[in-house]
Protein backbone atom coordinates (compact mmCIF):
# COMPACT_ATOMS: atom_id res chain seq x y z
CA UNK A 1 0.00 0.00 0.00
CA UNK A 2 2.16 3.13 -0.72
CA UNK A 3 1.71 6.42 1.12
CA UNK A 4 -0.49 8.33 0.23
CA UNK A 5 0.77 11.96 -1.72
CA UNK A 6 -1.27 13.70 0.88
CA UNK A 7 1.06 12.92 3.55
CA UNK A 8 4.25 13.09 1.50
CA UNK A 9 3.21 16.64 0.29
CA UNK A 10 2.64 17.62 4.31
CA UNK A 11 5.47 15.77 6.06
CA UNK A 12 8.63 15.96 3.24
CA UNK A 13 8.29 19.09 1.13
CA UNK A 14 9.11 22.36 2.54
CA UNK A 15 6.32 24.65 3.44
CA UNK A 16 7.69 27.74 2.87
CA UNK A 17 8.56 27.31 -1.19
CA UNK A 18 6.84 28.35 -3.48
CA UNK A 19 4.72 25.62 -5.43
CA UNK A 20 3.82 24.26 -7.92
CA UNK A 21 7.52 23.45 -9.00
CA UNK A 22 9.29 24.76 -11.33
CA UNK A 23 9.87 21.93 -13.37
CA UNK A 24 7.96 21.72 -17.04
CA UNK A 25 4.72 19.61 -16.80
CA UNK A 26 4.82 16.34 -16.77
CA UNK A 27 8.78 16.16 -15.69
CA UNK A 28 9.95 13.17 -15.13
CA UNK A 29 11.91 14.99 -11.94
CA UNK A 30 9.01 15.11 -10.14
CA UNK A 31 7.90 11.81 -10.52
CA UNK A 32 11.79 10.51 -9.23
CA UNK A 33 11.24 13.31 -6.41
CA UNK A 34 8.02 11.14 -5.21
CA UNK A 35 9.52 7.72 -5.48
CA UNK A 36 12.47 9.11 -3.54
CA UNK A 37 10.09 10.37 -0.74
CA UNK A 38 8.24 6.85 -0.96
CA UNK A 39 11.46 5.21 -0.09
CA UNK A 40 12.19 7.11 3.21
CA UNK A 41 9.16 7.26 4.42
CA UNK A 42 8.92 2.95 3.69
CA UNK A 43 12.58 3.13 5.33
CA UNK A 44 11.23 5.22 8.17
CA UNK A 45 14.61 7.43 8.42
CA UNK A 46 14.38 10.62 10.31
CA UNK A 47 14.47 13.68 8.03
CA UNK A 48 17.09 15.01 9.76
CA UNK A 49 19.67 11.92 9.19
CA UNK A 50 19.34 12.60 5.37
CA UNK A 51 21.81 14.67 3.90
CA UNK A 52 20.54 15.11 -0.21
CA UNK A 53 23.51 16.86 -1.97
CA UNK A 54 22.84 17.98 -5.87
CA UNK A 55 24.84 19.97 -8.41
CA UNK A 56 23.40 22.14 -11.12
CA UNK A 57 20.75 21.82 -13.67
CA UNK A 58 16.62 20.84 -13.33
CA UNK A 59 17.66 18.07 -10.73
CA UNK A 60 19.65 20.58 -8.50
CA UNK A 61 16.23 22.04 -7.98
CA UNK A 62 15.09 19.12 -5.93
CA UNK A 63 16.79 19.88 -2.44
CA UNK A 64 15.33 23.68 -2.36
CA UNK A 65 11.96 21.54 -2.24
CA UNK A 66 12.88 18.96 0.20
CA UNK A 67 13.27 19.37 4.07
CA UNK A 68 16.21 17.23 4.71
CA UNK A 69 19.41 18.47 5.20
CA UNK A 70 20.81 19.81 1.67
CA UNK A 71 23.13 20.86 -0.34
CA UNK A 72 23.16 22.96 -3.54
CA UNK A 73 26.85 22.26 -4.73
CA UNK A 74 28.18 24.07 -7.73
CA UNK A 75 27.97 21.95 -11.24
CA UNK A 76 29.03 18.04 -11.17
CA UNK A 77 30.61 18.25 -7.56
CA UNK A 78 27.59 16.83 -5.77
CA UNK A 79 29.28 13.53 -5.26
CA UNK A 80 32.33 15.57 -3.87
CA UNK A 81 30.10 17.39 -1.01
CA UNK A 82 28.42 14.50 -0.39
CA UNK A 83 31.87 12.77 0.02
CA UNK A 84 32.79 15.23 2.86
CA UNK A 85 29.85 14.89 4.28
CA UNK A 86 30.03 10.96 4.29
CA UNK A 87 33.42 11.50 5.67
CA UNK A 88 32.70 13.97 7.96
CA UNK A 89 29.98 12.48 10.34
CA UNK A 90 29.83 8.36 8.64
CA UNK A 91 26.49 7.74 10.83
CA UNK A 92 24.53 10.41 8.10
CA UNK A 93 22.26 8.78 5.43
CA UNK A 94 24.00 10.49 2.14
CA UNK A 95 22.16 11.00 -1.40
CA UNK A 96 23.43 12.92 -4.08
CA UNK A 97 21.15 13.36 -6.91
CA UNK A 98 22.41 14.62 -9.91
CA UNK A 99 21.54 14.71 -13.71
CA UNK A 100 22.95 13.23 -16.73
CA UNK A 101 25.38 15.97 -17.76
CA UNK A 102 25.96 16.65 -14.20
CA UNK A 103 27.72 13.15 -13.40
CA UNK A 104 29.41 12.26 -16.09
CA UNK A 105 30.04 15.36 -18.17
CA UNK A 106 31.64 17.50 -15.81
CA UNK A 107 31.50 15.85 -13.07
CA UNK A 108 32.35 12.47 -14.71
CA UNK A 109 35.94 11.77 -13.20
CA UNK A 110 34.19 12.73 -9.15
CA UNK A 111 31.41 9.76 -10.35
CA UNK A 112 33.89 7.25 -11.41
CA UNK A 113 36.35 7.98 -8.33
CA UNK A 114 33.59 8.02 -6.00
CA UNK A 115 31.75 4.38 -7.37
CA UNK A 116 35.72 3.07 -7.13
CA UNK A 117 36.26 4.42 -3.85
CA UNK A 118 33.26 3.15 -2.41
CA UNK A 119 31.94 5.11 0.23
CA UNK A 120 28.74 4.21 1.81
CA UNK A 121 26.78 7.00 -0.63
CA UNK A 122 23.56 6.61 -2.32
CA UNK A 123 23.60 8.40 -5.77
CA UNK A 124 20.01 9.07 -8.03
CA UNK A 125 21.21 10.11 -11.44
CA UNK A 126 18.29 11.17 -13.63
CA UNK A 127 19.24 10.84 -16.91
CA UNK A 128 17.28 12.79 -19.88
CA UNK A 129 19.67 12.51 -22.41
CA UNK A 130 20.03 16.55 -22.73
CA UNK A 131 20.82 19.87 -20.62
CA UNK A 132 17.68 20.86 -19.98
CA UNK A 133 18.09 23.71 -18.22
CA UNK A 134 20.47 25.43 -20.02
CA UNK A 135 19.21 25.17 -23.30
CA UNK A 136 18.91 21.62 -25.04
CA UNK A 137 22.72 21.60 -25.81
CA UNK A 138 23.59 17.89 -26.27
CA UNK A 139 25.29 15.95 -23.23
CA UNK A 140 27.23 12.45 -23.15
CA UNK A 141 23.93 10.64 -22.77
CA UNK A 142 22.80 12.23 -26.13
CA UNK A 143 21.87 9.44 -28.26
CA UNK A 144 23.74 9.39 -31.95
CA UNK A 145 22.01 11.03 -34.58
CA UNK A 146 19.76 12.81 -32.38
CA UNK A 147 18.69 16.58 -32.46
CA UNK A 148 19.73 19.37 -30.18
CA UNK A 149 20.63 23.11 -29.94
CA UNK A 150 24.27 22.18 -30.67
CA UNK A 151 23.78 19.51 -32.70
CA UNK A 152 21.20 20.09 -35.45
CA UNK A 153 22.20 18.36 -38.56
CA UNK A 154 22.25 15.02 -35.41
CA UNK A 155 24.52 14.35 -32.79
CA UNK A 156 27.96 12.69 -34.49
CA UNK A 157 29.01 11.31 -30.69
CA UNK A 158 28.08 8.07 -29.33
CA UNK A 159 25.91 8.22 -25.94
CA UNK A 160 27.59 6.16 -23.29
CA UNK A 161 25.53 3.97 -20.97
CA UNK A 162 25.78 5.21 -17.26
CA UNK A 163 24.40 1.93 -15.16
CA UNK A 164 27.09 -0.10 -17.19
CA UNK A 165 29.51 2.97 -16.64
CA UNK A 166 29.12 2.01 -12.65
CA UNK A 167 29.30 -1.58 -12.60
CA UNK A 168 32.78 -1.56 -14.21
CA UNK A 169 34.27 1.41 -12.12
CA UNK A 170 33.31 -0.69 -9.06
CA UNK A 171 29.96 0.46 -7.21
CA UNK A 172 28.51 -2.10 -5.14
CA UNK A 173 24.98 -1.39 -6.30
CA UNK A 174 23.58 -0.29 -9.56
CA UNK A 175 20.75 -0.05 -10.85
CA UNK A 176 17.97 1.40 -13.68
CA UNK A 177 14.55 1.85 -14.22
CA UNK A 178 12.69 4.58 -16.10
CA UNK A 179 10.45 6.83 -14.63
CA UNK A 180 6.97 4.85 -16.24
CA UNK A 181 8.17 2.35 -13.85
CA UNK A 182 7.92 4.53 -11.01
CA UNK A 183 7.44 1.78 -8.54
CA UNK A 184 10.27 0.02 -9.96
CA UNK A 185 12.02 3.29 -8.65
CA UNK A 186 11.31 3.34 -5.04
CA UNK A 187 11.87 -0.37 -4.57
CA UNK A 188 15.62 0.53 -6.18
CA UNK A 189 16.17 3.52 -4.07
CA UNK A 190 14.83 1.89 -0.68
CA UNK A 191 17.49 -0.98 -1.96
CA UNK A 192 20.18 1.63 -2.83
CA UNK A 193 19.46 3.52 0.90
CA UNK A 194 19.78 -0.16 2.93
CA UNK A 195 22.96 -0.93 0.74
CA UNK A 196 26.50 -1.02 2.34
CA UNK A 197 28.33 0.86 -0.15
CA UNK A 198 28.04 2.93 -2.93
CA UNK A 199 24.40 2.33 -4.75
CA UNK A 200 23.74 3.80 -8.21
CA UNK A 201 20.12 4.11 -9.41
CA UNK A 202 19.82 5.28 -12.81
CA UNK A 203 16.81 6.68 -13.89
CA UNK A 204 15.62 7.25 -17.48
CA UNK A 205 13.44 10.64 -17.82
CA UNK A 206 12.04 12.69 -20.23
CA UNK A 207 12.64 15.96 -21.38
CA UNK A 208 9.52 16.67 -23.52
CA UNK A 209 10.53 20.27 -23.80
CA UNK A 210 14.36 20.43 -24.75
CA UNK A 211 15.03 17.21 -26.37
CA UNK A 212 11.79 15.41 -27.31
CA UNK A 213 10.27 18.36 -29.22
CA UNK A 214 13.31 18.80 -31.39
CA UNK A 215 13.58 15.01 -32.24
CA UNK A 216 9.46 15.32 -32.56
CA UNK A 217 8.98 12.12 -30.04
CA UNK A 218 5.31 14.08 -28.64
CA UNK A 219 5.14 15.12 -25.34
CA UNK A 220 5.11 13.41 -21.51
CA UNK A 221 2.49 10.85 -22.27
CA UNK A 222 4.38 9.81 -26.01
CA UNK A 223 7.75 9.57 -24.16
CA UNK A 224 6.60 7.56 -21.12
CA UNK A 225 4.95 5.61 -23.50
CA UNK A 226 8.07 4.87 -25.27
CA UNK A 227 10.01 4.18 -22.12
CA UNK A 228 7.08 1.34 -21.75
CA UNK A 229 7.83 -0.27 -24.72
CA UNK A 230 11.58 -0.03 -24.71
CA UNK A 231 12.19 -1.22 -21.19
CA UNK A 232 13.53 -4.69 -20.84
CA UNK A 233 13.91 -6.30 -16.97
CA UNK A 234 17.42 -7.44 -16.41
CA UNK A 235 16.08 -11.24 -16.32
CA UNK A 236 14.05 -11.53 -19.79
CA UNK A 237 17.61 -9.63 -21.19
CA UNK A 238 19.28 -12.42 -20.63
CA UNK A 239 17.34 -14.62 -22.71
CA UNK A 240 17.34 -12.28 -25.61
CA UNK A 241 20.11 -11.70 -28.37
CA UNK A 242 22.03 -9.16 -29.03
CA UNK A 243 20.30 -7.81 -32.32
CA UNK A 244 17.60 -8.28 -30.56
CA UNK A 245 18.29 -6.07 -27.36
CA UNK A 246 19.17 -3.23 -29.98
CA UNK A 247 17.80 -0.01 -28.81
CA UNK A 248 15.90 -1.47 -25.84
CA UNK A 249 16.91 -0.29 -22.26
CA UNK A 250 17.67 -3.09 -19.54
CA UNK A 251 15.74 -1.89 -16.08
CA UNK A 252 16.11 -3.71 -13.11
CA UNK A 253 19.36 -4.68 -10.59
CA UNK A 254 22.32 -4.67 -12.87
CA UNK A 255 24.87 -5.17 -9.86
CA UNK A 256 24.92 -5.87 -6.29
CA UNK A 257 28.08 -7.21 -4.69
CA UNK A 258 29.73 -7.10 -1.23
CA UNK A 259 32.94 -5.05 -1.41
CA UNK A 260 34.33 -3.23 1.66
CA UNK A 261 33.49 -0.03 2.38
CA UNK A 262 36.29 2.92 2.54
CA UNK A 263 35.11 4.56 6.04
CA UNK A 264 35.26 1.06 7.74
CA UNK A 265 38.62 0.15 6.05
CA UNK A 266 40.16 3.89 7.22
CA UNK A 267 38.75 2.96 10.35
CA UNK A 268 40.86 -0.24 10.47
CA UNK A 269 43.69 1.53 9.39
CA UNK A 270 43.49 4.04 12.10
CA UNK A 271 43.12 1.71 14.82
CA UNK A 272 46.22 -0.02 13.33
CA UNK A 273 48.55 2.31 13.55
CA UNK A 274 46.93 3.70 17.09
CA UNK A 275 48.30 0.37 18.41
CA UNK A 276 51.87 0.47 16.62
CA UNK A 277 51.83 3.74 18.22
CA UNK A 278 51.10 2.36 22.01
CA UNK A 279 53.70 -0.21 21.72
CA UNK A 280 56.88 2.01 20.78
CA UNK B 1 -49.86 -29.65 -11.70
CA UNK B 2 -52.56 -27.61 -13.25
CA UNK B 3 -55.95 -29.88 -13.80
CA UNK B 4 -58.47 -28.70 -16.37
CA UNK B 5 -61.30 -30.23 -18.72
CA UNK B 6 -59.81 -30.01 -21.80
CA UNK B 7 -56.76 -32.10 -22.25
CA UNK B 8 -54.80 -30.17 -24.69
CA UNK B 9 -54.65 -27.31 -22.58
CA UNK B 10 -53.50 -29.64 -19.28
CA UNK B 11 -50.87 -31.21 -21.56
CA UNK B 12 -49.59 -27.36 -22.53
CA UNK B 13 -49.71 -26.21 -18.54
CA UNK B 14 -48.13 -29.05 -17.24
CA UNK B 15 -45.43 -29.05 -19.72
CA UNK B 16 -44.70 -25.04 -18.92
CA UNK B 17 -44.98 -25.62 -15.70
CA UNK B 18 -42.56 -28.15 -15.50
CA UNK B 19 -39.84 -26.08 -17.60
CA UNK B 20 -40.39 -23.46 -14.86
CA UNK B 21 -39.66 -25.48 -12.23
CA UNK B 22 -36.65 -26.93 -13.71
CA UNK B 23 -35.68 -23.40 -14.78
CA UNK B 24 -35.70 -22.09 -11.28
CA UNK B 25 -34.27 -25.24 -9.47
CA UNK B 26 -31.40 -24.98 -11.71
CA UNK B 27 -30.72 -21.31 -10.96
CA UNK B 28 -30.85 -21.80 -7.37
CA UNK B 29 -28.18 -24.70 -7.27
CA UNK B 30 -25.86 -22.55 -9.51
CA UNK B 31 -26.50 -19.40 -6.67
CA UNK B 32 -25.83 -21.97 -3.69
CA UNK B 33 -22.90 -23.52 -5.79
CA UNK B 34 -20.85 -19.60 -6.06
CA UNK B 35 -21.88 -18.87 -2.36
CA UNK B 36 -20.28 -22.11 -1.64
CA UNK B 37 -17.44 -20.95 -3.53
CA UNK B 38 -16.23 -17.94 -2.42
CA UNK B 39 -17.57 -15.67 0.02
CA UNK B 40 -19.67 -12.38 -1.77
CA UNK B 41 -16.54 -9.89 -1.44
CA UNK B 42 -17.82 -6.08 -1.21
CA UNK B 43 -16.20 -4.30 -3.80
CA UNK B 44 -13.53 -1.55 -2.76
CA UNK B 45 -14.76 2.03 -3.74
CA UNK B 46 -11.90 4.93 -4.09
CA UNK B 47 -11.91 8.14 -3.80
CA UNK B 48 -9.43 10.41 -6.44
CA UNK B 49 -8.95 13.99 -5.25
CA UNK B 50 -7.00 16.87 -6.97
CA UNK B 51 -5.36 19.33 -5.79
CA UNK B 52 -6.03 21.63 -8.97
CA UNK B 53 -3.80 24.85 -7.81
CA UNK B 54 -0.62 22.43 -8.37
CA UNK B 55 -2.04 20.62 -11.40
CA UNK B 56 -0.03 22.05 -14.87
CA UNK B 57 -2.42 19.52 -16.58
CA UNK B 58 0.92 17.45 -18.61
CA UNK B 59 -2.18 14.33 -18.62
CA UNK B 60 -0.30 11.67 -17.41
CA UNK B 61 -2.88 10.32 -15.22
CA UNK B 62 -5.80 10.88 -17.76
CA UNK B 63 -3.67 9.12 -20.54
CA UNK B 64 -2.34 5.94 -18.47
CA UNK B 65 -5.67 6.03 -16.61
CA UNK B 66 -6.73 1.84 -17.04
CA UNK B 67 -10.20 2.43 -16.67
CA UNK B 68 -10.25 5.62 -18.48
CA UNK B 69 -12.45 7.85 -16.34
CA UNK B 70 -10.22 10.73 -15.52
CA UNK B 71 -11.27 12.93 -18.06
CA UNK B 72 -10.12 17.24 -18.76
CA UNK B 73 -12.28 19.75 -17.80
CA UNK B 74 -12.31 22.88 -19.88
CA UNK B 75 -8.74 24.04 -18.48
CA UNK B 76 -7.46 20.62 -19.80
CA UNK B 77 -7.19 20.13 -15.74
CA UNK B 78 -8.14 16.25 -14.69
CA UNK B 79 -11.26 15.40 -13.38
CA UNK B 80 -13.14 12.17 -12.73
CA UNK B 81 -16.37 11.27 -14.05
CA UNK B 82 -16.79 8.02 -12.58
CA UNK B 83 -15.90 7.38 -9.36
CA UNK B 84 -17.50 4.03 -8.70
CA UNK B 85 -15.39 2.61 -11.82
CA UNK B 86 -12.08 3.25 -9.69
CA UNK B 87 -9.55 0.23 -9.35
CA UNK B 88 -7.40 1.86 -6.59
CA UNK B 89 -4.02 1.47 -8.93
CA UNK B 90 -2.94 4.14 -7.99
CA UNK B 91 -0.89 4.84 -11.18
CA UNK B 92 -2.31 8.48 -11.21
CA UNK B 93 -0.88 9.05 -7.61
CA UNK B 94 2.62 8.06 -7.77
CA UNK B 95 2.92 9.17 -11.69
CA UNK B 96 1.60 12.96 -10.79
CA UNK B 97 4.88 14.48 -10.77
CA UNK B 98 3.39 17.69 -9.27
CA UNK B 99 1.81 15.55 -6.22
CA UNK B 100 -1.78 17.22 -6.85
CA UNK B 101 -3.61 13.22 -7.01
CA UNK B 102 -4.55 11.78 -4.01
CA UNK B 103 -6.25 8.27 -4.09
CA UNK B 104 -7.90 6.89 -0.71
CA UNK B 105 -10.46 4.28 0.01
CA UNK B 106 -13.81 5.29 0.42
CA UNK B 107 -15.19 4.67 4.22
CA UNK B 108 -18.59 4.37 5.21
CA UNK B 109 -20.09 7.74 5.92
CA UNK B 110 -21.04 8.33 9.71
CA UNK B 111 -24.41 6.51 10.73
CA UNK B 112 -24.98 5.38 7.06
CA UNK B 113 -24.93 1.92 8.92
CA UNK B 114 -27.45 2.97 11.78
CA UNK B 115 -30.07 3.69 9.21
Amino acid sequence: MPIPAQALRHEYLRHNKKFPHVWCPGCGNGIVMGALLRAVSRLEIDKDEIVLASGIGCSGRMPTYLDFNTLHTTHGRALTFATGVKLANPSMNVIAIMGDGDSTAIGGNHFIHAARRNLNLTAIIINNSIYGMTGGQYSPTTPFGSKSTTSVYGHIEHAFSIAELAVTAGASFVARATVYHADLIDRLIEQAINKRGFAVVEVISNCHIQYGRRNKLGGAVDMLTSFKEQAVSVSRAEKMSHEELEGKTTIGVLADREIPISTEEYKKVREQARAQKEKV
Amino acid sequence: MVFSHRPDILLFTVFSGNKMTEKSSKKKATAAKAARKKPVKKKKHFDVSFYHDWCKACGICMAFCPQKIIKADKNGKPGIVNADKCVGCRFCEIHCPDFAITVSERKQKKGASDV
